[in-house]
């Protein structure tokens, strides 16, 4: 067999490809969204539909603060890897570290609401279908932003340890997108939930 | 660059005890590997599904009949669809494209390597979990129990009241689990399609079967995912004593319907996408004959994912939906006959004009295309609302789907082993009795799925245990169980014909069917690393460039 390859067409070069942390990391949240679009359908399909109380206008208040916390922390943590890109690790490790306390104050509120449905106003999931779906779509959320902050822990983890380099803004940056999905998710939960639900 | 350079010889490998061996496969990340684990788990399960099945036929075989119980019964109808979806077809498909796809778009293994290992054992974990309810259901309290809730588990069958012990819970926790693996290795899949492609695999230049595993493992992100979502409601319900679909307080079981099979219609062409991988691999190959069509191929491919997922309710005709929704689910239901119907004129038009050589990966292909085609014809009518609601919940939706997974799927996997057993393990399997493996299962597919349609037609339901004399019913369900025996001699005849080959067979060599696609340009079974050099690519069918110097596709492509 001839070498034929100086006579094929040239490849287009450099021959360039998406990155993989990031095709999977949209991967996942494509997935981890039709799972949440299951349970705000659910939501949303039984709202009004309880057969006894309490109903969402009596019990629920408007989580301003927490959304507020939440949805700053996707701000901190866009800055923190851009100061990553420019090296400053300093910066970015006040950031990071800021982002995951804004994530602990949210399920810190998250608690103390569920502390406030549960002991004060009788509401648990076993309650009725609000109960059920209210406790099922939060909790699941607040899942996903415990699942965040262990990730975002480990890099705080590395970051402490000095590991976490310029050279890393790539990997850290998959991480945030997770993040940020995980703050997208709060205002269609916010919207569903606490705006239309009430 | 001559193909012999593309991969290096294996050096010697015999040297390992049968410890040391086991072990590696326990611990590998090798995609090929762990495409063999899949497909060889796979077939474990599809001889107990098959069992399952036949236990079915027996008892149906005469009026009256009582080799099982009607416990039983309802344990084997359950066991035996989610056993054949999930843990036969589903793992079966991501093995072929586990194994074929890095090899065909020129990767050295798949973008994440522990996620794959971690995805097929969360799989393997789902199945056992399945399975131990048989011994576990009751809490291991004596005699347990499997699952007998239907493998679609319609609402309020799961509840508590009605499902007694754990048999349910050991079904929720087999699909989670297993949904979980699915899900990783469809992320998996499509970022190693994206991303890892060799310099020269344009998408336009992709093999076909590698677009079609793009679109089922997209398709699997958004079709396992609110199985997985409707599977942590069931849990919720029975664990935290929730409410979702407890109708005595407010709940609804018809949302359980629609959860369910917006996850299970689409599901049918996340298995039969794969398929019509095979298929457009194996016809042009066997054929002699580029593909015919490749455009329109993939485009007809990605146009089913989408319209697939706006057909799942004509599951539902008869629960009473109004005739919108009827109307809607009726015509996007016939819309997929469309793109299907491309796809089949696709495939006649590479046989059209070609040296079709008819060894036994292209006779299974035959019976694909023969078959699938009633499959689709017998779905166009069941999809017009009215005809559905006069024939929904019989034998002849059973005729119907086993049509399309037996007789379309299977056979599309059938062929797939017989095209790519060489390269996999590097010997052919036998001629002889690959051909007895067809006709036989052919007559037997023929004789079971054929008849069926008639019982239902004359009124019989599924999922009875057994049935009076005189409803002219009997012959009918005896011809059914009849071919059932041709159908298990086939797949004794091809497991033999597996194990014989591959201790005793003829050595394939690198590239035994005169193949295009990069996967035969390495030495059968690969080494590790697949590729000693990446490979690079000019056209759809890089290895006819290399074979073919004076006359290469680019020139035309």
């Amino acid at each position: 067999m001839a070498s034929v390859t100086s006579l094929a067409p040239t490849i287009e070069s450099p021959w360039a490809l998406p990155s993989r942390g990031r095709v999977g990391m949209f991967c996942l949240i494509a997935a981890e969204s039709a799972i949440f679009t299951i349970f705000v359908v659910a939501y949303v399909f039984y709202i009004g539909k309880s057969l006894n109380g309490p109903t969402p206008t009596e019990v629920l208040e408007l989580p301003i603060f927490n959304t507020i916390c939440l949805l700053s922390s996707s701000l901190t943590i866009h800055f923190a890897i851009r100061a990553l890109r420019q090296n400053k690790t300093g910066l970015f490790s006040a950031l990071w570290f800021t982002t995951i306390a804004l994530g602990a104050i949210f399920l810190i509120g998250t608690g103390r609401e569920w502390q406030r449905l549960i002991y004060e106003r009788g509401l648990t999931i076993q309650t009725n279908l609000f109960g059920t779906t209210y406790y099922s779509l939060i909790g699941l959320h607040a899942f996903h932003v415990i699942v965040g902050l262990l990730g975002l822990s480990i890099v705080m983890a590395f970051a402490l340890g000095g590991r976490v380099k310029q050279e890393h803004a790539e990997r850290v940056d998959v991480l945030s997108l997770y993040w940020h999905f995980v703050d997208v998710v709060w205002v269609v939960v916010f919207t569903v939930v606490y705006v239309v639900g009430r | 660059m001559a193909s012999e350079t593309l991969a290096i010889a294996p050096t010697g490998l015999s040297t390992r005890s049968l410890a040391e061996r086991l072990h590696e496969w326990a611990v590998t990340v090798d995609h090929k590997r762990l495409g063999i684990l899949y497909i060889g788990y796979a077939l474990v399960f599809l001889v107990i599904g098959g069992v399952e099945a036949t236990i079915m036929r027996v008892q149906l075989a005469v009026p009256n009949n009582h080799f099982v119980s009607p416990q039983v019964f309802n344990r084997m109808f359950t066991m035996h669809g989610t056993t054949m979806i999930f843990f036969v077809a589903m793992p079966i498909l991501f093995g072929f494209s586990n194994y074929t796809v890095p090899l065909m778009i020129g990767a050295r293994d798949m973008a994440f390597p522990r996620l794959n290992a971690f995805s097929f054992w969360l799989t393997a974990f789902g199945g056992l979990l399945l399975y131990f309810s048989f011994i576990g259901g009751f809490g291991l309290y004596g005699a347990g129990s499997a699952p007998d809730v239907g493998w679609f588990a319609y609402a309020p069958l799961t509840s508590k009241v009605f499902s007694l012990g754990h048999s349910t819970d050991f079904w929720t926790l087999g699909l989670l689990v297993s949904g979980f693996g699915s899900i990783g290795t469809a992320v998996n899949l499509v970022t190693t399609i994206v991303c890892l492609r060799c310099p020269g695999m344009t998408m336009h230049r992709m093999p076909l079967f590698a677009w079609m595993s793009l679109v089922m493992s997209g398709m699997v992100l958004f079709v396992i995912s609110p199985l997985t979502a409707a599977q942590g409601m069931i849990c919720i319900d029975r664990y935290l004593g929730a409410h979702f679909f407890d109708t005595q307080a407010g709940g609804s079981a018809v949302i359980w319907m629609h959860f369910f099979w917006i996850f299970g219609h689409p599901e049918v062409y996340v298995l039969v996408i794969p398929a019509f991988g095979f298929i457009s691999e194996i016809v042009p190959v066997f054929s002699r004959k580029p593909i015919f069509g490749y455009p329109i191929m993939v485009a007809a491919t990605v146009a089913i994912g989408f319209v697939s997922f706006s057909v799942w309710a004509h599951h539902m005709f008869t629960i009473g939906m109004n005739s919108y929704a009827n109307s809607f689910f009726a015509i996007t239901t016939m819309a997929v006959g469309i793109p299907t119907g491309i796809k089949i004129f696709n495939w006649l038009g590479t046989m059209w004009g070609g040296k079709i050589i008819f060894k036994t990966p292209m006779l299974f292909c035959l019976g694909f295309l023969f078959q699938f085609l009633i499959a689709g014809l017998t779905g166009i009518m069941l999809s017009a609302a009215p005809f559905d609601w006069q024939l929904s919940g019989s034998y002849f939706v059973i005729a119907h789907f086993h049509y399309v997974i037996v007789g379309g799927i299977l056979f599309a996997i059938f062929a797939a082993f017989y095209y790519w057993f060489p390269k996999m393990s590097g010997k052919m399997l036998n001629e002889t009795l690959g051909k007895w493996h067809f006709w036989l299962f052919v007559i037997g597919f023929h004789l079971t799925f054929d008849f069926m349609h008639i019982p239902g037609l004359l009124g019989m339901p599924r999922r009875i245990y057994t049935y009076e004399p005189g409803r002219g019913w009997e012959i009918w369900n005896k011809i059914c169980s009849l071919g059932v025996f041709f159908q298990a001699t086939a797949i004794l005849i091809f497991v033999g014909n597996m194990a014989w080959s591959y201790w005793k067979g003829r050595d394939a060599g690198n590239d035994p069917w005169d193949a295009w696609t990069l996967e035969w340009s390495t030495t059968s079974p690969p080494p590790v690393y697949n590729f000693a050099d990446i490979p690079s690519v000019y056209s759809r069918r890089p290895l006819w460039d290399l074979k073919h110097p004076e006359d290469p596709d680019w020139k035309y492509e």
